[in-house]
């Protein structure tokens, strides 16, 4: 049952359905045993009252019988017929003659017990019986009443009381179904509200004049808003920023082919040519990275782990970087990556951040230099360790360097967004960056695991570290 | 025409220097807000370009600086953050012109020369005085309608010289113009380039003012 008016309105009627029932029970049980209790009482009074008549006042037993249904019928002639000659009375003499009856009383003895009441059997037909003794006029006064007579009364009442309540149920049933509507009319239109709404409009829901049930819902919602918006924003900033920064390198491209065009100094030509050259591949770097931070950003995937053996990302990212590192006359050593860890991470952001690293590490170390990428694991930990014999980054600065577009005033030709990269990957991947100046510069990416995300491998990848540390 | 180039960017930066040099303008550059400063403050320079987005602060804020310090040399402020609010910011902070990036070099130099001549007070493109025509923007002179050619040092020189007849313009003052920091200075580098000017032009439009410097003469 989906429809929480379906359920509600199940749940309203069904629940009073089962009070009017318990009600209608104990009603039913009440009014039997007050009727009982009072008719009882009545059959007491009734007999003493034949009795007493029949000793104070000498009156004829058999007449005073005969008085009392007349009045009994009096009793109830007014209201119903169907309760006339309720009370049967018969006297009898101690020794077992009936002295008299009333007219509705049957001929036969209504009890054979001497005081009290006594139920009995008369002709199929049970009866409800008085007896008191008169010792003083030798008589036993027996008044009655039929049981079948009293439960049509206690069942009269009880109907009294439930027809009406069971002609207004269908009524109720609307009723439940109307309240239950209107009750959930502010969902109806928040539903409309939401609805109409287009995937801009973002602005929160109002929170004050909302029913204070939906209000939390309310605010989640509100909350998902805000942090869409925020997501939004943060795209659109990062948009125009990498819009922005891109346009300073297209400027010193432009301004470098025209001095190639303009000049006639042969010299000043192939200098222009160069920066050219050097610029574009900058650009495409800094374009690379553009689309690798879009990636770490909105990579859904980054819950996506496998198996990942962290020596062999190093070895594949340095053997990737080989030639840049050539061109630059700088030795890759990673002979020291041989940890045997392998992590249960996402891949992709695992090689972006050392791929990262390195390249950083070769373009900022100095010619001629060693950049040594060693692997670690120690108590849970695997640590990525990539230190270079650059000048490294004041350690003022190591806080604002994972900033996006953050150049150092040392950085030189970055792009202010390398390390800014690698600590969104490294932080996606629930591990730590952190720099060191000493003797050059180290970045290090630690990943503390959880046990069981890591595992140690036998086969050692010394092999591979040889052939990516092999001199020059 | 000398010029402070502020630009963190290094191919942008030599692009600048090289092809502002190429067009007759003698080029200094630095590449940290808080160098330029220090230059606008210790150097005079007919015009400055100011990159606004510096990894130790901004373009603008070295423009707010010398503008409180009443330093009006003219300010042409070039960023990438070229949207109108960002333009309206920059004139509004005192730049002379804003341009976007990328740009043109050819109007970049267009527009400075256009700020210096604002600076100046003068409204049309060359200088002209007794039939000698200079103008900035070709770094052609012309003596009653022929052309002459000079270099682009006899050229800074005329131009100094021509922007206001009369007024008495300091070897030193010429010597800044003529050199950007890297450049050596000869000793008697200016009395070579007047010598050849007259030659050039007519030894009566340079008048040389004993121990002050030279100006145009007005009589």
């Amino acid at each position: 049952m989906n429809s929480i008016r379906v359920r509600l309105f199940a749940i309203l009627l069904i629940s009073t359905g089962a009070l009017w029932l318990c009600a209608a029970v104990w009603i039913y049980g009440s009014t039997q045993r007050h009727l009982e209790k009072v008719l009882d009482a009545r059959l007491a009074e009734a007999a003493r009252m034949v009795s007493s008549l029949l000793t104070d006042h000498q009156i004829n037993p058999a007449v005073a019988a005969k008085a009392l249904p007349d009045s009994a019928e009096n009793d109830f002639e007014d209201s119903s017929s169907s309760y006339a000659r309720q009370l049967s009375c018969q006297i009898w003499s101690l020794h077992g003659q009936l002295v008299g009856r009333s007219e509705s009383a049957p001929g036969t003895s209504l009890a054979s017990h001497r005081n009290g009441f006594a139920e009995t059997e008369i002709d199929g037909v049970p009866w409800r019986v008085f007896a008191v003794v008169n010792e003083k006029l030798g008589v036993r006064v027996l008044v009655g009443d039929s049981i079948a007579m009293r439960e049509r009364l206690v069942s009269d009442v009880v109907k009294g009381l439930l027809l009406p309540a069971v002609t207004i149920l269908p009524l109720l049933a609307v009723m439940i179904w109307l309240s239950v509507g209107r009750g959930l009319s502010p969902l109806d239109r928040l539903a409309r509200a939401l609805s109409k709404r287009r995937e801009t409009e973002l602005h929160p829901l109002p929170e004050g004049s909302a029913a204070k049930e939906i209000t939390p819902m309310i605010s989640a919602l509100n909350g998902l808003f805000n942090r869409v918006a925020e997501a939004r924003q943060r795209e659109r900033d990062f948009t125009a920023y990498a819009a922005h920064e891109l346009k300073t390198p297209l400027a010193g491209l432009k301004t470098q082919a025209q001095i190639a065009i303009m000049a006639q100094d042969r010299s000043i030509q192939e200098k222009a040519l160069g920066h050219i050259v050097s610029s574009v591949d900058r650009t495409s770097r800094m374009v690379r990275q553009l689309i690798d931070m879009a990636a770490v950003d909105t990579s859904e995937e980054a819950h996506e782990s496998e198996g990942v053996d962290v020596d062999g990302v190093v070895h594949e990212v340095a053997r990737e970087l080989e030639p840049k590192a050539e061109s630059r006359c700088v030795i890759l050593d990673c002979s020291q990556a041989a940890s045997g860890a392998i992590m249960d991470v996402n891949r992709t952001l695992t090689r972006l951040a050392i791929r990262n690293v390195l390249e950083n590490a070769i373009q900022h170390t100095l010619p001629h230099t060693v950049v040594t990428a060693a692997t670690r694991r120690i108590d849970g930990v695997v640590s990525v360790a990539i230190a270079d014999r650059g000048p490294g980054i004041p350690p003022d600065e190591h806080r604002r360097v994972t900033e996006r577009f953050y150049r150092g005033a040392s950085a030189g030709a970055g792009s202010g967004l390398g390390l800014s990269i690698v600590d969104m990957a490294v932080q996606r991947l629930g591990g730590r960056l952190s720099f060191s100046n000493e003797d050059g510069f180290a970045v290090t990416l630690s990943f503390p695991m959880q046990s069981g995300t890591i595992r140690a491998e036998n086969s050692t990848c010394a092999n591979l570290c040889e052939h990516a540390a092999a001199p020059r | 025409m000398r010029l402070l180039v502020l630009e963190d960017d290094e191919v942008l930066l030599d692009g600048l220097a090289v092809g502002l040099q190429l067009m007759g303008f003698t080029v200094d550059t630095v590449t940290r807000a808080a160098d330029a400063l220090a230059a606008l403050e210790s150097d005079r320079f007919d015009a400055a370009v100011l990159d606004v987005m510096l990894p130790d602060g901004s373009g603008m804020d070295v423009l707010g600086a010398i503008r409180r310090n009443g330093d009006r040399t003219p300010v042409v402020m070039l960023t990438a953050k070229d949207q109108v609010a960002d333009r309206i910011g920059g004139l509004d902070a005192g730049a002379d012109d804003y341009v976007g990036k990328p740009f043109d070099l050819d109007e970049l130099a267009a527009r400075l020369r256009a700020v210096m001549r604002r600076r100046e007070g003068r409204a049309e493109k060359t200088l002209s005085w007794k039939g000698v025509v200079l103008d900035p923007s070709r770094m052609a002179v012309a003596v009653d309608g022929t052309p002459v050619r000079l270099s682009r040092h006899e050229f800074t020189i005329l131009h100094a010289l021509m922007i206001n007849p009369g007024h008495i313009v300091s070897r030193a003052n010429l010597e800044e113009k003529l050199y950007g920091w890297q450049e050596d200075v000869e000793s008697n580098t200016v009395e070579v380039h007047i010598h050849k000017l007259r030659t050039k032009l007519g030894s009566s439009l340079i008048e040389t003012v004993r121990g002050v410097g030279y100006r145009v003469r007005i009589d």
